[in-house]
């Protein structure tokens, strides 16, 4: 049998944890293809194709799939699933929207935001805010799972897959692409930035966040992330969240200033590297995360970091 | 137009709980139980949907034994207008929920039916699009904005680095993300009249599903703590850990 990664791309370029999706898959030790579905599909063909380890991309080339829905993906899938034993893809917004539909019309449990395969079908989860970690089986002839690409190394680039086309399905009545609007920003994206400072409530507000914690990011060539108290407030955007329910980070360097280190939050950057707290509470459960604590206040300290790099 | 909220009873959002001495499960006797946080938030749309004249009537359902009663009786003191426990004894994994929950919506025909994104418990994120894909109905998940007008509804959806609208025709599945509302207070009054209203049972097999369990907890564990880690005096004490100690800054 053979294993099928569903690619997530912004129709240009290969979203950088499909090559991780990639290592992921060499668990199963059998030929690994990688679907990808777009408008205009030839540059990431061959983006897909360059990753070491992949058999096969298989191209589903389509007008009415330039913004993708999980609809019509899962409508796509089906229908090829019956070559393989294994479905999977990096977990993410996109992902996490598709896979379980697709799971349910294969009539197969999923598997959500897998950190290790320990063989064929046995898998290490995240249960409870990842206080917990799960050891899962499945008997399901299929397996359907996304994976946390932070725990996986990228595949090296140099290969030459083959490319062959499949068609799409009609796209499905019912659901309607209308828009999308990204935050725009040069920094580097927050799943994938090697450094991440993010702040908390205490910054207090969106101006703090830009005059405050946006020149020590820049210097350091970050990630800018939040806590949900300060999205909630309206300091950060909804796409900076770190966390349970925000995005999952494992940086080399995470800065976590005015956060109090609640479990949600710790969910989503406790497998950082190295992290520094900065908090003028003695007391905070960040501290007890972190590498490197500072009792401080962030508004003089902030600065102080920043002007000494 | 009907509206179907499914809710789930979880540990409460501020304990962190413990896994039991032999590894074998997650030790959560004793431990508080309340809505899953994201269910709130889909309990609340659909009320605030009503309270604009758009949903005509609110049925909440959640799936347990007996004892799950009591998110039920939250629901109704929130304002939703009947309620359905599916009784099992079985914790159910998201496949089989969605289809118990598919059963449910083909006896109640709703028009719009609205879950959580996630459960705070087993953290998988599945049941909405996998019931979404039973029932061959539109999905719009991790919801932060639902306008409905013509038997559509205009989804707005948190999605990685920023948003996505989506347009679905109804009836469909929408799935709450934290940010669609803030969930209403339940004052005490509402909580006492919702105890003397009725909650419909029905036993798990009187739907005569096939449900398969195929996916088995083998263990759990703790995971491995990070290392104690060191306070330092000031922001220079901090430079020189990052720069000499890990080699990370220039
Ligand atoms: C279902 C659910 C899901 C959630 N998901 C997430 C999630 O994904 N991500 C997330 O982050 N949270 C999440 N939360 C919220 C989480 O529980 C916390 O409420 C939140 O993380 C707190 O944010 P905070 O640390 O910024 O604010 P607070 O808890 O208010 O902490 C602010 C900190 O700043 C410190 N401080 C104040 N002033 C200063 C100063 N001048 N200098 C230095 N330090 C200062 C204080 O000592 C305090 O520790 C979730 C909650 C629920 C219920």
């Amino acid at each position: 049998m053979r294993t099928l990664i569903i690619a997530e791309h912004d129709g240009q370029h290969l979203n950088e944890q499909v090559a991780r999706a990639v290592t992921a898959a060499q668990h199963w030790q059998q030929p690994v293809d990688v679907l990808i579905a777009a408008a205009q599909a030839d540059g990431l063909a061959a983006q897909a194709a360059a990753l070491q380890g992949v058999s096969t991309v298989l191209v589903a080339a389509d007008a009415a799939l330039e913004h993708p829905i999980a609809e019509h993906l899962a409508a796509l899938v089906v229908p090829l699933a019956a070559n393989y034993s294994v479905v999977l893809a990096a977990h993410s917004a996109f992902s996490k929207n598709v896979m379980p539909r697709l799971a349910a019309l294969l009539d197969v449990n999923m598997l959500s935001d897998v950190l290790e395969i320990v063989n064929s079908n046995t898998y290490v989860r995240g249960i409870y805010a990842g206080n917990v970690l799960a050891t899962v089986q499945s008997s399901d002839a299929k397996q359907v799972l996304t994976v946390r690409a932070s725990k996986f190394s990228a595949a090296a680039t140099g290969a030459n897959a083959a490319i062959q086309s499949v068609t799409a399905p009609a796209a499905p009545e019912g659901s309607r692409w209308v828009a999308e609007a990204f935050n725009k920003s040069e920094r580097p994206p927050l799943a994938a930035a090697k450094v991440v400072v993010s702040g908390g409530r205490a910054l207090g507000s969106a101006d703090a966040f830009k005059d405050v914690l946006a020149p020590l990011a820049d210097k350091l060539h970050a990630a800018i992330g939040a806590s949900r108290a300060a999205v909630d407030s309206g300091y950060a955007p909804n796409d900076l969240q770190v966390g349970q329910t925000g995005v999952v980070v494992a940086p080399e360097l995470y800065i976590a200033v005015g956060i109090s280190g609640a479990i949600q939050h710790a969910y989503g950057m406790k497998d950082s590297k190295v992290v520094v707290a900065i908090n003028q509470d003695p007391e905070a459960q960040i501290f007890k995360i972190a590498d490197y604590g500072l009792v401080a206040d962030l508004f003089e300290a902030v600065p102080q970091l920043t002007a000494a790099l | 137009m009907k509206a179907l909220v499914a809710i789930k009873r979880v540990v409460d959002y501020n304990i962190q709980v413990r896994v039991k001495a032999d590894g074998s499960d997650v030790d959560i006797e004793g431990v508080k139980m309340g809505v899953n946080p994201f269910d709130e938030n889909a309990i609340e749309e659909a009320i605030r949907l009503k309270e604009k004249g758009i949903v005509t009537e609110i049925v909440a359902v959640t799936i347990g034994a007996a004892t799950h009663q009591d998110i039920l009786r939250h629901a109704l003191a929130m304002g939703v207008d009947r309620v359905t426990l599916v009784e099992t004894a079985n914790s159910l994994a998201p496949l089989a929920v969605a289809k118990v929950l598919k059963a449910v919506v083909e006896r109640e025909q709703p028009a719009l039916i609205l879950l959580g994104k996630q459960a705070i418990d087993d953290d998988a994120g599945q049941t909405g699009q996998m019931l979404a894909a039973l029932l061959n109905l539109p999905q719009a998940t991790y919801a932060s904005q639902i306008t409905i007008a013509d038997h559509q509804a205009t989804v707005v959806r948190e999605i990685d680095g920023g948003t996505q609208t989506l347009s679905v025709s109804l009836p469909a599945v929408i799935t709450a993300d934290l940010r669609l509302n803030e969930p209403r207070y339940v004052k005490l009054p509402n909580l006492m009249m919702a105890r003397k209203k009725p909650i419909e049972t029905l036993p798990l097999d009187s739907l005569n599903l096939s449900l398969t369990h195929s996916v088995q907890q083998l263990k759990v564990a703790a995971p491995p703590e990070r290392p104690a880690g060191v306070m330092v005096k000031d922001v220079n004490e901090l430079l020189s850990k990052l720069r000499t100690h890990e080699g990370l800054l220039p």
